[in-house]
């Protein structure tokens, strides 16, 4: 009986966790299609080679406008890169550093323990190289956003023609995953807009579902530990709870 | 948790099995935050220092940073190295050629933190005290250091320490 | 204070001097505690283990943690992916927040139905209101730190709360934000407050223990132990018992903190503050939904803030608003409707913060705020005078011994609470 009632309050708790804060997202019907990441479920992990090819999406598409503030080249060891490889990707972006000896800010080539360069200087040059608009960091964009990696992914591959009566104003475009549905970035992603080097066909879909890869293990780079941490805990607190629950009854026995 | 009522007459298992767990739970939950103290994967990251050293005549000495400590570079006379060269190891206390202190003899590389108790010794600069053997002298408790680096009197127990560095260029050096 | 008969010569040594051995064998070991308590009495030790878990986790966060406007974000995110296993303790943090209200919510939702306030515990339970308010605040302030766009708002909303009051209000603000608008004389402020309030939350916890050692647990059926038969030692019982708790409590805890670590926050907050942006819905942690809706139930800026604080006002006058002599509510048929009724409402009450505040979910607000306080001040009192009580057990131990559980096998369902 009290099993039971204590059962259902949890039951409570969780059907009011679903009611939750995060659970409203723009109100306007935004349908996401939930699609089949390698790093759902409670086992998941980042598909390597998608993550790597989503790279070279963010490295030649992305990269333009999108700074990546919090990611290190170091870090893309992560990805399966051996540590020369994170070395030829660090050496070809140009690092400012300094000051020097003589007081003058230089440049050099990039080292691992340096982050991406972002594009612009600052946000005001991304404003101005923008139209006005501010292309947002992309180092936690999957988790910043409501809908998290089927937003990225619906909004990448969401552009197209605006339905009738939907007027999209001077330099925007029509998004259908977007708040709003006008977005001021225009279309990224085009058919073989980047060509892999392992072959996959670049087509839009493609391209979206590696770059999202990418991006979340960019927001969430220790989302594998965490997840394998995750089951060897809730194993141990399984047993531990039978342990303690058998010496309780135990303990308990000649109570009454 | 394991503990077992008074009168009980044998230990009883399933309590001992209960407080074994909870102990190894107690355990692996604290191994976390205890190693969240220890450097982070950023600070690990940067271990390298470059310096261009065309610029320290002979006789002069610069102190860069590396890993957050100061990295004494001297550039040493042909008289500071046949100095440090004429020592019978068998009178130093922590014996070791000059010549596996550095890797040119023009140029000596060295941590410069005393290695009795992490003061930075004095002698970088000509005007300071350099001890009774020419190299360093760490004003915190009297340890003398020779132009090799070597400690010579005084408590410190050990030569100040050599760093990881390559030779990147004929005057340009990597540390780390 | 008992003499116990430690064996080990260096305890006794030490026992002689400073008799903490004695103390604490005396409060945590023979301390006579009703036999019939049931798995709801769980959850005060559950949330004193919360508040430990959230001091250790909250005293290695600030080991790495910056406060300052230019600085705060990037920190965070540091912890998260440099520090080591830092995106574990802070996720604990995070989470624990939560999970920490949830332990102290039943908590007071058991004290509630059973009667807990009741003489003579009414400044223990006063005592615990106080905690309550603490940890508003602290989590609150905790809430900030991170710097995000939820933070930065929350800060702005929450703080002009206080330009209601007449006269003063504006004075009060910028006193509060040390400048002109959330900035980072706040975030510096917040920090030290954060960090302070925990210990103070720990010393009325103690006083909460100490009042609670006077008469010990209140407990199923209500009624006074009478005798040592009614009683076991807290050690082993108790400890065994709250340890097994303890443990299924920390399985949905580290669900949430392992495959869901996000669940019960917002994305806005992994966005920089932006002072010249505020996001489309501003939400509170769900802890604080029950009063915001309270707040947004009321059309005008003064009376919402006064429906606000005084939800939980009327739980510090609560001891003397229900003078029903029978404590708990088991044997109370109509006060049961009732607090039921409170129960469902303060989910509603949830559910509604979350809400946007338009169309019908005003309506409904209203409703459910004008019931919480109807539940207090009216029929508390009313049903003290008008309800006629089942009849009580004479003694725990003749309750227990009578079978299945007797009167104390009581309610099932859910106790949550805001």
């Amino acid at each position: 009986m009290r099993m039971k009632s204590l059962i259902a309050a949890t039951v409570a708790f969780a059907a009011l966790a679903m009611n939750g804060p995060a659970a409203h997202a723009a109100g306007d019907a935004i349908h996401l299609e939930k699609q089949d990441w390698s790093f759902s479920g409670l086992f998941g992990t980042f598909d390597r080679a998608a993550a790597q090819r989503g790279l070279q999406v963010y490295r030649e598409v992305c990269a333009t406008c999108h700074s990546l503030d919090y990611i290190a080249f170091r870090n893309l060891a992560d990805l399966g890169y051996s540590e020369a490889e994170v070395k030829a990707i660090a050496a070809e972006y140009e690092v400012v550093d300094g000051p020097n000896d003589e007081g003058e800010m230089f440049t050099r080539p990039g080292t691992p323990s340096d982050r991406f360069v972002a594009p612009f200087a600052n946000d005001n040059a991304a404003r101005a190289g923008n139209g006005g608009a501010l292309p947002p960091d992309l180092s936690l964009i999957v988790e910043a956003r409501a809908g998290f990696e089927d937003y990225i992914y619906g909004l990448l591959t969401g552009y197209g023609e605006a339905p009738e009566g939907v007027n999209v104003s001077e330099g925007m475009s029509y998004n259908k995953a977007f708040p709003g549905f006008q977005i001021a970035m225009g279309q990224p992603l085009y058919e073989d807009g980047v060509t892999y080097a392992d072959g996959t066909k670049a087509s839009v879909e493609q391209m979206a579902k590696d770059v999202t890869t990418f991006l979340t293990w960019a927001s969430e780079p220790n989302l594998e530990e965490r997840k394998r941490t995750g089951v060897a805990v809730i194993l141990f607190l399984i047993v531990a709870s039978g342990l303690f629950y058998a010496s309780k009854r135990k303990i308990w026995a000649n109570v009454h | 948790m394991a503990e077992v009522e008074e009168g009980a007459t044998r230990r009883d298992f399933i309590n001992v099995a209960s407080g074994a767990v909870g102990v190894v739970g107690i355990a692996a939950a604290a191994w976390p935050f205890i190693n969240q103290m220890n450097p982070a994967a950023d600070t690990l990251a940067l271990s390298s220092t470059e310096v261009d050293i065309s610029a320290v005549e002979e006789g002069m000495a610069i102190t860069v940073v590396w890993r957050g400590k100061p990295v004494f570079i001297r550039h040493r006379t042909a008289a500071e190295i046949e100095e440090a060269n004429n020592v019978d190891l068998g009178e130093l206390r922590d014996p070791t050629p000059d010549a596996d202190r550095a890797e040119k003899p023009e140029w000596l590389i060295l941590i410069g933190i005393c290695t009795h108790l992490g003061c930075v010794p004095l002698g970088q600069k000509t005007t300071e005290a350099r001890g009774d053997f020419g190299g360093w002298f760490c004003p915190c408790h009297g340890s003398h250091y020779d132009t090799s680096g070597r400690i010579r009197k005084g408590p410190a127990p050990l030569n100040l320490p050599v760093p990881p560095y390559v030779f990147t260029g004929d005057t340009a050096i990597k540390i780390g | 204070m008992s003499t116990a008969n430690f064996t080990n010569p260096v305890v006794r040594w030490i026992d002689h001097r400073l008799p903490i051995f004695s103390f604490l064998h005396h409060e945590a070991h023979e301390y006579p505690t009703p036999k019939n308590l049931s798995y709801w009495w769980n959850f005060g030790s559950l949330a004193g283990i919360m508040l430990v878990i959230m001091l250790v986790t909250g005293i290695t966060l600030a080991m790495h943690y910056t406060p300052h406007v230019d600085y705060a974000f990037a920190s965070v995110e540091r912890i998260m992916r440099d520090v080591n296993s830092g995106w574990l303790i802070r996720y604990i943090h995070m989470n624990g927040a939560s999970f920490f209200f949830i332990a102290v919510y039943i908590h007071m939702f058991r004290g509630l139905y059973y009667g807990s306030y009741k003489a003579p515990r009414e400044l223990l339970w006063m005592l615990g209101v106080v905690i309550m308010l603490l940890m508003m605040a602290t989590a609150f302030m905790g809430y900030v730190l991170p710097w995000g766009q939820m933070s930065f708002w929350g800060a702005t909303v929450i703080t002009n709360l206080f330009s209601a009051i007449p006269l003063v209000g504006e004075h009060v603000v910028t006193w509060l934000w040390g400048g002109f608008s959330v900035d980072n004389p706040t975030l510096n402020r917040f920090f030290a407050l954060h960090y302070l309030l925990p210990f103070v939350i720990f010393a009325v916890v103690v006083l909460h223990i100490v009042a609670l050692h006077r008469f010990g647990s209140n407990n199923p059926l209500g009624i006074d132990v009478k005798g040592p038969q009614d009683t076991i030692p807290f050690h082993p019982y108790y400890t065994v018992k709250d340890a097994f708790g303890l443990f299924v409590f920390l399985i949905p805890f580290a669900f949430f903190i392992f495959f869901a670590p996000n669940f019960l926050g917002h994305p806005d907050n992994y966005i920089p503050a932006n002072p010249l942006v505020t996001p489309a819905h501003i939400v509170p942690e769900w802890y604080f939904l029950p009063f915001y809706a309270i707040l947004r139930a009321v059309p005008d800026k003064l009376f919402g803030v006064l429906a606000m604080f005084g939800a939980i006002a009327v739980l510090f006058i609560l001891p003397w608003l229900d003078r029903s002599p029978v404590r708990s509510g088991s044997f109370r048929p109509v006060f049961k409707i009732f607090f039921w009724l409170l129960f469902v409402d303060c989910i509603a009450l949830t559910w509604l913060g979350g809400k946007p505040a338009e169309g019908w979910y005003v309506t409904a607000s209203r409703i459910a705020t004008v019931y919480y306080f109807f539940y207090f001040l009216v029929a508390l009192p009313l049903l003290s005078i008008f309800e006629t009580p089942k009849p009580l057990p004479k003694s725990i131990s003749e309750s227990v011994l009578g079978g299945s559980g007797g009167p104390a096998a009581a309610p099932a369902a859910a106790k949550e609470k805001a």
